[in-house]
């Protein structure tokens, strides 16, 4: 058989791997500064300019190491592994070019536009639809080069990683395109076609399944292809791992309900998420131990080569999120855990063991191949490595202790049976534990500066190749598979087979869980007080959409005595129907603020937004003084009444044209009201909005004349 | 158009449930008996894979 010729080109993975470092270090610091911010709120810097404020910056510290870090980590993976996996070139260069600018550009657009509170308000989903078509074209640009690529190829098997490349492609298109169905308004703003119960479902399904398939399943196929590269050996068990592919990626599409146990989600699919979450631990362990069990034999090296330290950790902290995550989708754990600073060290685990471990293991081992040297320090790297175990264990401890005492507080009540803690009184409790946070945090950051020197040196010491050459045979045209294969090696031999096969299986799993919710209407009972926000708190809601309050603050009061007490009636599904999109939150760094509605003065409102420390002493919140100087832009209401209306809101028809007069209408009883109380404020501020659009919060249901459907 | 409406008029859309479980039986049986009687060879093959560009 005569041998082909084929280069594989290092041009990409090399600038995959640069955007990887310095989007890392961006993000990290991001959440560096965001983690004291929570501890000292002066450097929200919020009198100053909005843009800097905790609600605006943690989405993009969110946004900044999930798609920024770790999707161009995954890329560098595929474009180095790939070709090399398969025998040929990657398919097209211009392909790889538009994939790579294209993705820096959203990257870019993101940062910019979340600073500016241009926001969904979806929890990782925040982006507005131009980006959102945006990352699908850039996305399908990458798939047809990835498909092109394997079906050149000169190799007839497909090695487990590129299974798990396959599985996230597919996987993650299928989310992005559900979850991000919205309907524009103008061109940065656009509104959930879902509403309340339903969003809430969509949002975790696609919440979740990005932790999976984002964040977990292609950093797998990193795993499986740099880990024996590695070690110089194969993977402990090459059967397992096929296991741990199907069994993943048939299992954890149906496991995101576990993000709402306890609210106003039907109890079916709460039960249903539970169980499948427990189910995970099984493919989820069997790739830890095959991760492990690749080194048996081996530990030696581990005590010495800083990529082999890096990877282990990084696959233990895999194993380690991977059953935590299961016990916390226990609905007596996640009455403990959710809301609270749990679910914020649980991911870290995640973020920073898996996902920052493996990303620097990778990173150690590729670009002295890329530059054709050896690392520039050893040592460097391994005091990296301990840097950055000490500053996950020093951010994990205390979040972990914060979550506990939160709920030991928020639970305690007097004998008499009144709360004995204001939620102010917690807050000041777990100040220090924040500052032990940011601290971990900041380790964790100088481990990686002092990656980015080393890696710069390394650099520096080789000289780039451009290109390494190989050589293979073409694949025969007809292949006769041998009598004993069986139909399994047929799906790994045929990509779009397998494609196909996959996306069937993740599809089934979203359609089961969703579909029900979508078509039953016993599902989400209606309540018939309940009604549309007027034009004034729609604006409000907007409002309270871009300055992030969801970040902090809840809107789902779950059903225990001490939430009842202490926030007012536990919530019902059928309160959001009108609300594209929902606004449960996923953390109480602040109350919870379904019932806000009434339980104070529109003065106490006005003076806290001002200076929340005038009302509540020793608070954290920012202050939003801007709000008090920006008039509300009251242009929009026409296409946000009519938005709505388009999405089944049951405003009367042409109500879009004369929603304005009732909006002014409503802002100036506000205004007259605050008169009364000696604050003198234009009615034409968003102020007043807001003001509006809290007081309305869960009020729908004390209506005396609330009657049930 | 509320998004529901789509969905409603998928004809028997309960069955669903039941076909994804069987679906899900069957191919996770077949993958298990696969990887039992696939031959050392192969596996071989396909677990140097990474080891030999």
């Amino acid at each position: 058989m005569e041998l082909q010729k084929f280069t594989y080109d290092n041009r990409l993975p090399k600038l995959f791997a640069i955007a990887t470092i310095t989007w890392g270090a961006v993000g990290m610091l991001l959440g560096v500064i965001a983690a004291f911010q929570l501890a000292f709120p002066v450097l929200n810097f919020s009198e100053y300019f909005p843009h800097l404020a905790f609600g605006r910056l943690r989405p993009v510290h969110t946004n900044a190491v999930i798609f920024a870090f770790v999707g161009n980590g995954i890329f560098t993976a595929v474009y180095y592994s790939l070709p090399r996996l398969l025998k040929t070139s990657m398919w097209s260069n211009l392909l790889g070019r538009i994939h790579f600018w294209g993705w820096q550009t959203i990257i870019v657009l993101a940062a910019v536009t979340l600073l500016f509170g241009m926001t969904t308000g979806k929890e990782y989903a925040e982006l507005e639809w131009p980006i959102d078509i945006l990352i699908t074209i850039i996305w399908v640009v990458f798939g047809i080069n990835m498909f092109g690529t394997i079906l050149a190829r000169r190799e007839r098997h497909l090695y487990v990683a590129i299974w798990f490349y396959i599985a996230s492609w597919v996987t993650v298109a299928m989310l992005h395109i559900v979850n991000s169905m919205e309907f524009p308004v103008s061109l940065f703003k656009s509104y959930s076609m879902y509403a309340g119960v339903q969003d809430a479902l969509v949002q975790w399904w696609y919440g979740h399944n990005a932790v999976a398939f984002f964040l977990t399943t292609p950093y797998l196929g990193l795993m499986y292809y740099f880990l024996p590269k590695a070690a110089d050996r194969p993977i402990y068990s090459y059967r397992l791992s096929i296991i741990h592919f199907w069994s993943l990626i048939f299992l954890y599409i149906w496991a995101g309900p576990h993000h709402l146990l306890y609210t106003a989600l039907p109890e079916w699919a709460q039960s249903l998420g539970t169980a499948f979450s427990i189910m995970l631990i099984l493919p989820s362990w069997g790739g830890m131990i095959n991760g492990l069990f690749t080194l048996r034999g081996a530990w030696d090296k581990v005590r010495e080569d800083p990529v082999l330290k890096f990877f282990v950790v990084a696959v233990t902290a895999y194993g380690m999120s991977t059953f935590e995550g299961p016990m916390l989708s226990l609905k007596n754990v996640n009455a403990i855990s959710h809301y609270s600073d749990w679910t914020v060290a649980h991911v870290h685990i995640g973020a920073l063991g898996w996902n920052g471990f493996l990303t620097f293991g990778m990173l150690y081992w590729l670009i002295p191949k890329l530059f054709n040297t050896t690392l520039h320090s050893r040592k460097m790297a391994g005091t990296h490595f301990w840097i950055g175990t000490l500053g996950i264990v020093l951010y994990a401890i205390p979040m972990y202790w914060s979550a506990f005492r939160t709920y030991f507080m928020m639970k305690a009540f007097t004998p008499e049976g009144q709360l004995q803690y204001q939620f102010i009184d917690v807050v000041q409790t777990i100040i220090p534990f924040y500052i032990l946070r940011a601290v971990g945090g900041t380790i964790f950051l100088i481990g990686v500066i002092l990656m980015i020197i080393n890696l710069w040196k390394t650099a520096k010491n080789g000289s780039f190749l451009k290109e390494e050459y190989g050589e293979a045979p073409a694949l025969e045209k007809k292949y006769v598979a041998p009598k004993s294969s069986f139909w399994h090696s047929v799906i790994e031999r045929k990509p779009l087979l397998l494609l196909v096969l996959s996306l069937i299986v993740v599809a089934i799993g979203g359609l089961f869980e969703l579909v029900p919710t979508f078509l039953v209407k016993s599902n989400i009972p209606t309540i018939a007080s309940v009604k549309p926000y007027t034009p004034l708190e729609l604006q409000g809601r907007d409002l309270y959409l871009r300055e992030g309050c969801y970040n902090c603050h809840s809107q789902m009061i779950r059903p225990f005595r001490y939430e009842v007490t202490r926030y007012g009636e536990y919530s019902k599904a059928g309160e959001f129907v009108y609300d594209h999109p929902f606004q449960w939150g996923s953390k109480r760094t602040g109350p919870d603020l379904a019932r806000i509605g009434g339980k104070y003065p529109d003065s106490w409102h006005f003076n806290h937004m001002y200076d929340p420390t005038s009302m509540v002493p020793g608070t954290i919140m920012p202050a939003y003084p801007f709000m008090f100087e920006n008039e509300l832009n009251i242009g929009t209401t026409n296409s946000k009444i009519h938005a709505m209306r388009k999405m089944g809101v049951p405003y009367p028809d042409g109500y879009e044209a004369i929603a304005n007069d009732d909006l002014k209408k409503q802002a100036e009883a506000i205004t007259a009201g605050l008169k009364n109380d000696k604050i003198d404020i234009p009615a034409d501020r968003e102020i007043i909005a807001l003001i509006a659009y809290l007081q309305r919060l869960g009020t729908d249901i004390k209506v005396k004349t609330a009657t049930t459907k | 158009m509320k998004f529901s409406t789509y969905l409603e008029q998928i004809m028997g859309v309960s069955i669903f449930p039941v076909i994804s479980l069987l679906l899900f039986v069957a191919f996770f049986t077949g993958v298990v008996v696969w990887i039992y009687t696939i031959d050392k060879k192969t596996i071989d093959h396909m677990e140097n894979l990474p080891l030999n560009d």
